[in-house]
């Protein structure tokens, strides 16, 4: 049986990136991220972390710039970020997946300026979602440790070679103490081969990295970057049974269900509020409703077969969001879902909602009120597609 | 049959008489197949690597405009990390604007940090690649086509940005200044720099053909002049101190420089040209002066 | 180029050979060898690295490659290098 130690969930993520050996981490401290890069950078300052090198960068946009290079040249990179500093990143993301280079970040999820906020949504992941990065988000600080060394194994496929981020929510699971598996060395360097890419920057066998593409091909690279997130799919739920058979825990793969064979209302939902819906369906199926959960681990890449799947049955599907698009007035799961199901012959009324913006917290009572619209939509029909779950109409 | 044993090798789309084509391989002529290079977004990117060719006989890499220098600094992490940094020198190379304008926060934190690197500055004064727009390294007067002349205007009202200096503040050991039309000095600087330990800093001087408007023989004499007139000074700066300063033997009057080059043409017809001829001498007499050219 | 693309698009070393850039030509280097004082000079500064040195310490042009930018005969000492109209 594993050992349980209350940790901080910053510190469970930081132990869980030490134990993947990475070789160069440079980082730009941000919160809620801080204390991921401090833990960090006092395992490399212990030499707890091999040979691995730890650059204080002066912005993220050079911490990225880093990982790039030191991936070329061959090495396993870890960084960790959040909100502005991601948004900083935004070009480089790019950049990192159309190279191929497999980057592994933890991303703290934070609201995005203006007005400032510290506090925890999903606006800053969900504005990169195009950028050809995977994302896998956790539900609580042990899946996010366990969801470090899955992520280095899925992007470091050579069929897929693309970056990944791990997200995690800022605060609400970066700072919270509890009770967690620190992950052990000896059963993750079983399950994490060293990194071993086909092409470095080396000059004993000189190889050109960044050329330019004019139009006659240049479609063709996005495509097989395309071809590396259908690649994903597959390898991310191998990478999740791999890591059940070695250390014995299990989150889903692309996706999870709690209570959803037969529900007739189908929450959706990612990241810490799912451990908030599970409580609060565990107290509707006492008294008998059919509600179910669908957690979304993989948004990209966007697990659709899965998804149509798992709510074929359903009467009404209620993705529950913490971003928005504005001037859709929907959240990015909403929008994704509705699309999933489209020219299919599953015709699902979908009522989205968006909460918990800017770190307004999510009590139970909210679930079970939007749970409780959801059985009057499912008689009467949808009037309003998406709305804010949690507005506070007195201020406007 | 490619006949060269140049590490940068022929068949590039750069102009004819590009004086980039000449800093990389004077570059790569100094220091040797043992190096990993970095460019940024550029000329020298574009016309040495349009997919599925490259110019490069060394291992290299383009990744952004802005982040040249903090790719570099990851290389050199990854290396060290890795135990393979051994003798193998990285090379960044870019131009003025990705190196006094948009690149220079990374190019700052990576100085700073103190990665052992050397960054090459090719110094062309003005964005060629998109079509000669004004750069922080544009000289005082010249035309760009973001800061053409006109009724109201003679050019670029500013001096170009003193990069070097920049540099040596951040406590580099070595800072050098050179040109193209210089290829001994050049080389000589370069295979220096990289063989001290730390963040080295070379600025090259390379006149474009295209973006200053004169005939594309003519690249190495324009450098020349500009090295003869005292527009730029070449030196040595190690641990802070001069230690060496290129002496010009026959001191020329700043109009040869200007005359021949299309970006100056309207100095020469303008009401106030003279007046402004005047001020670029000066500034030509106040390098000579200073560093005692 | 091969039938297949690399992932991430990486690309093989000196690869630029293939492209012969002495079709953008006007004028032609031509050498009179006997004003030559074997200087280097010119193979120095040529910036498509096409000026070779031959066994006998003289230099010769590989045309494969020569824009014809002349920038080696402006600064050969000797007026050793003519650039010449080519007739195409």
């Amino acid at each position: 049986m594993s050992k349980l130690t209350v940790v901080e969930g910053s510190y469970a993520v930081a132990h869980a990136a030490k134990v993947c050996r990475p070789d160069v981490i440079p980082a730009y401290p941000i919160t809620p991220q801080t204390h991921i890069v401090e833990e960090l950078s006092q395992f490399a300052a212990n030499g707890e972390i091999g040979a691995c090198e730890y650059i204080t960068v002066e912005s993220e946009f050079s911490a990225i710039s880093a990982l790039i290079g030191a991936s070329a040249a061959g090495a396993r990179t870890y960084s960790a970020t959040t909100s502005q500093g991601l948004a900083l990143m935004h070009e480089v993301l790019f950049n990192a997946s159309g190279m191929r280079l497999p980057l592994v970040m933890t991303v703290a999820n934070r609201a995005m300026s203006a007005p400032l906020s510290i506090w925890n949504d999903h606006q800053d992941s969900i504005a990169q979602r195009d950028t050809g990065w995977i994302q896998l988000y956790a539900e609580d600080p042990q899946e996010a440790a366990d969801m470090t060394p899955q992520v280095y194994k899925i992007c470091e496929d050579s069929k897929i070679m693309l970056p990944a981020m791990a997200c995690f929510d800022g605060f609400i699971l970066t700072h919270v103490y509890e009770p967690v598996v620190l992950l052990e060395q000896d059963l993750t360097d079983e399950f994490l081969p060293p990194f071993a890419p086909e092409h470095i920057l080396d000059p004993s066998n000189p190889k050109t990295f960044g050329a330019f593409a004019d139009p006659s091909i240049y479609s063709e690279f996005r495509y097989m970057q395309e071809l590396g997130m259908s690649a994903a799919l597959k390898k991310i739920e191998t990478v999740a049974d791999e890591f059940n058979e070695i250390y014995g825990r299990y989150y889903g793969g692309l996706i999870d269900g709690y209570y959803l064979d037969d529900a007739e209302i189908v929450l959706v939902a990612m990241g810490s509020v799912i451990g908030t819906i599970k409580d609060v369906l565990d107290e509707l199926r006492a008294e008998g409703k059919k509600v179910g959960l669908l957690k979304i681990r993989s948004f990209r890449p966007f697990p659709t077969d899965a998804i149509r799947n798992a709510v074929k049955n359903a009467a009404i599907i209620v993705p529950l969001d913490k971003s928005i698009s504005i001037g859709k007035y929907e959240g990015a799961l909403c929008t994704e879902i509705k699309a999933s199901l489209y020219n299919t012959k599953i015709d699902i009324p979908v009522l989205g909602y968006m909460f918990g913006h800017g770190g307004r917290d999510i009590p139970p009572e909210r679930i079970k009120k939007i749970v409780s619209e959801a059985e009057k939509a499912i008689v009467n029909g949808i009037t309003i597609e998406s709305s804010y779950a949690d507005l506070r109409e007195e201020l406007l | 049959m490619n006949k060269t044993t140049e590490l940068f090798a022929p068949g590039h789309r750069g102009c004819a008489g590009c004086c980039d084509a000449l800093a990389a391989k004077f570059m790569l002529k100094a220091v040797g197949e043992n190096c990993i290079v970095v460019t940024p977004t550029g000329c020298l990117e574009v016309f040495s690597t349009p997919f599925p060719e490259s110019a490069w006989n060394v291992p290299w890499i383009h990744s952004l405009f802005e982040n040249t220098a903090a790719v570099a600094s990851g290389i050199e992490a990854a290396l060290k990390a890795l135990g393979r940094k051994n003798d193998t020198k990285i090379m960044a190379i870019g131009g003025d604007g990705a190196t006094i304008d948009i690149g220079i926060r990374g190019l700052s934190g990576a100085f700073e940090r103190g990665h052992d690197f050397t960054y090459v500055c090719v110094d062309n004064e003005a964005y060629m690649n998109t079509g000669v727009q004004r750069s922080g390294g544009t000289p005082f007067a010249a035309t760009t086509t973001t800061t053409p002349a006109g009724k109201a205007s003679f050019g670029n009202l500013r001096p170009k940005k003193n990069m070097p200096q920049i540099m040596l503040a951040h406590g580099s050991p070595y800072v050098a200044t050179t040109s193209i039309a210089y290829p001994k000095d050049m080389m000589r600087k370069v295979k220096k720099a990289t063989e001290i330990t730390g963040p080295t800093y070379v600025h090259v001087h390379a006149p474009c053909t295209t973006g200053w408007g004169f005939d594309g023989s003519k690249t190495i004499e324009l450098g020349r002049l500009a090295v003869q007139t005292a527009l730029w000074p070449m030196m040595e700066i190690e641990n802070g101190d001069i230690t060496g300063v290129h002496k010009i033997r026959n001191k020329r009057p700043v109009e040869e420089y200007l005359k021949a080059q299309k970006r100056f043409k309207h100095l020469f017809s303008i009401p106030d040209g003279a007046e402004i001829i005047k001020k670029i001498q000066e500034l030509a007499d106040w390098n000579a002066d200073q560093y005692d050219l | 180029m091969s039938s297949k693309l690399c992932i991430g698009g990486i690309v093989e070393p000196g690869s630029t050979v293939i492209n012969k850039t002495g079709s953008w030509r006007t004028f032609k280097p031509i050498y009179h060898h006997e004003k030559c004082i074997k200087c280097g000079i010119c193979e120095l500064s040529c910036p498509e690295s096409c000026i070779i040195k031959t066994e006998d310490g003289y230099y010769e042009i590989d045309y494969d490659y020569c824009k014809g930018c002349g920038i080696c005969s402006n600064e050969c000492p000797r007026e050793t290098i003519e650039m010449v109209l080519e007739e195409k």
